[in-house]
């Protein structure tokens, strides 16, 4: 006999992704919030502004755009893991999963190529709304970069979900996700620009995750606050403290279930 | 070769409780196992622990002749669990199909649906299913795989009689086919029905390990109950084949498999006896008080 004897990895990561999609997909509450809420804050914060241009010639709709693609990106993350997440422990979707012949990291890479597909088609939808209903106009390279660094910064905010996912029941999660993230956002000036803010948030904000990582994408459009070099360095520092505790609130989950 | 389970003086504990005070058990391959007791008995810790779901705090646990966490090993089961739950948005097959990918050579969809009798609701939403269906579910999810071994912990809880029926003559032909399987249960009958092998559990000890048809010979099968002329106490009693004695006044309430010789004992003592019943001994009932007396 020649059987296998696991199934191949990469076909149980395609089906699991392929489900996780079709999970994100029908429950509103997460494909309606993932990429209909950006739009609509673009509509109430961006659009009225959009045509005008800063002192130094930036577009303001670009940059908002860049904004809330930011926020956008940040909120599949932290609110798809961490409700997500606690949502599964809460169905103990868990026992199930830990029984079967599935790798744990395979299930949480799934995730995450499901939430960075969804993010991709948030920002997509968001651009374009803003080029065809703002006359938003910037090269396909631009709004290419803004996008590529977007999803490719977004680590410590899926690291935060699954911290809040592993840390908060069902039921909490939702509000102790809100609480955590739309003060981020706003302080971090991803809503409102940071010039128009109070100052002890102006002297707050460089503090922040989100802010520096809103700066890659404001940075492709040439409105950037600091070097790339910095805002990754800043982000790699948050991926590293939440990715901390992130597999702390994990462990002690598996220290209580399954030791 | 390797026996699918191997428990070696398995211990566990839960802080204070020890739900586990050394089991020895081996299952082969091929086997029926039955592990029968009353809720809190350590039916289900035993099964974690032969799963890798938890870890011994003593002793040793094997599957496949493997750490039970090893990817082989478990590519090589599929298990049924209480609380355990799955997403309510996809459809019956959509996680089926899921599972399937799980394991190196499934079954067809379609097979799987059929053996759990939901053809009806492949294309139904887990969120709709009844309880009954969503025990089905999970059962589906156990044998897509076309796993070796089978792990049902209280696969028939919350079915009704003809879903439980159809269930368990799955499991027999899954058997039948070769497949080895280890269900849970606190129904003496439906160990019966079902195991060639019963391993009754309690208090966290194996207390016997055996044929249905022994383990049957040693619960007591009939009840007596009649009303005594006299009163009359326990001493009486002494030497007679009679479990679960209850003296209430006058009324004598017990359990015996042979009853004819504690009629004729008790006669022999000049106990006059009025109002006699002899009936079978609910099975149930007769067990759990075999396995409160451990």
């Amino acid at each position: 006999m020649t059987t296998p004897s696991v199934a191949p990895v990469l076909r149980m990561l395609l089906a699991q992704t392929k489900c996780e999609v079709l999970m994100r997909w029908r429950v509103p509450a997460f494909s309606v919030t993932n990429l209909v809420l950006p739009i609509v804050f673009f509509i109430f914060f961006g659009l009225p502004v959009a045509n005008l241009r800063s002192a130094d010639g930036v577009s303001i709709g670009a940059y908002l755009l860049a904004s809330f693609g930011a926020y956008a990106v940040g909120n599949v993350m932290v609110y798809g893991f961490g409700i997500g997440v606690a949502n599964e422990r809460g169905m103990k979707v868990d026992r199930l999963m830990r029984a079967s012949p599935l790798p744990p990291l395979v299930f949480m890479l799934a995730k995450v190529v499901t939430a960075l597909a969804f993010a991709f088609l948030a920002l997509v939808l968001l651009i374009g709304f803003g080029i065809v209903a703002g006359g938003i106009r910037e090269t396909p390279l631009v709004w290419a970069t803004v996008i590529l660094r977007l999803l490719a910064g977004s680590l410590p905010f899926i690291a935060l979900g699954f911290a809040i996912g592993y840390w908060s029941g069902p039921h909490a999660a939702p509000a102790i996700a809100n609480l955590i993230y739309l003060p981020l956002s706003f302080a971090s000036g991803l809503f409102v620009p940071l010039g128009q803010l109070p100052e002890f948030i102006q002297n707050l904000a460089p503090f922040l995750p989100s802010y520096h990582y809103a700066q890659l994408a404001w940075s492709a459009l040439g409105a950037g606050h600091e070097s790339l070099g910095v805002s990754l360095l800043w982000l790699a520092g948050y991926t590293a403290l939440f990715l901390t505790l992130a597999v702390r609130t994990y462990r002690r989950e598996e220290r209580a279930k399954f030791a | 070769m390797t026996p699918v389970v191997e428990l070696e003086g398995a211990r566990k504990r839960f802080g204070a409780v020890e739900a586990l005070k050394g089991v020895d058990l081996t299952i082969g391959a091929g086997e029926l196992v039955a592990l029968l007791g009353p809720n809190g008995a350590g039916k289900t810790t035993s099964i974690a622990l032969m799963l890798g779901l938890r870890q011994p705090t003593g002793g040793r646990a094997r599957l496949f002749g493997l750490d039970p966490n090893d990817r082989r090993a478990r590519s090589r089961c599929g298990v049924m669990l209480q609380e355990s739950g799955t997403t309510a948005v996809l459809t019956v097959a959509e996680i089926v199909d899921l599972f399937r990918a799980y394991y190196p050579s499934p079954l067809p969809t379609t097979r799987a649906i059929q053996l759990a009798g939901l053809n009806e609701k492949a294309g139904a939403k887990i969120g709709t299913l009844s309880g009954g269906e969503r025990q089905r579910l999970y059962f589906a999810l156990a044998v897509c795989g076309d796993p070796e071994a089978l792990f049902l912990d209280e696969p028939t809880v919350g079915m009704d009689v003809e879903t439980r029926r159809a269930v368990l003559d799955s499991i027999r032909s899954l058997s039948a086919a070769g497949k080895t399987i280890v269900l849970t249960t606190h129904y003496l009958e439906e160990a019966d029905q079902l195991a060639h092998r019963i391993v009754v559990i309690d208090h966290g000890i194996v207390i016997a390990d055996a044929t249905p048809r022994e383990i049957k010979s040693r619960i007591p099968s009939k009840r007596v109950n009649f009303h005594a002329e006299t009163a009359i106490a326990d001493v009486v009693f002494k030497g007679l084949p009679v479990q679960n004695l209850e003296i209430v006044d006058h009324r004598v309430h017990l359990l015996s498999n042979e009853p004819e010789a504690v009629l004729r004992g008790l006669f022999e003592r000049g106990v006059v006896v009025r109002d006699l019943e002899v009936t079978g001994a609910d099975l149930e009932e007769a067990f759990l008080s075999l396995t409160r007396r451990a």
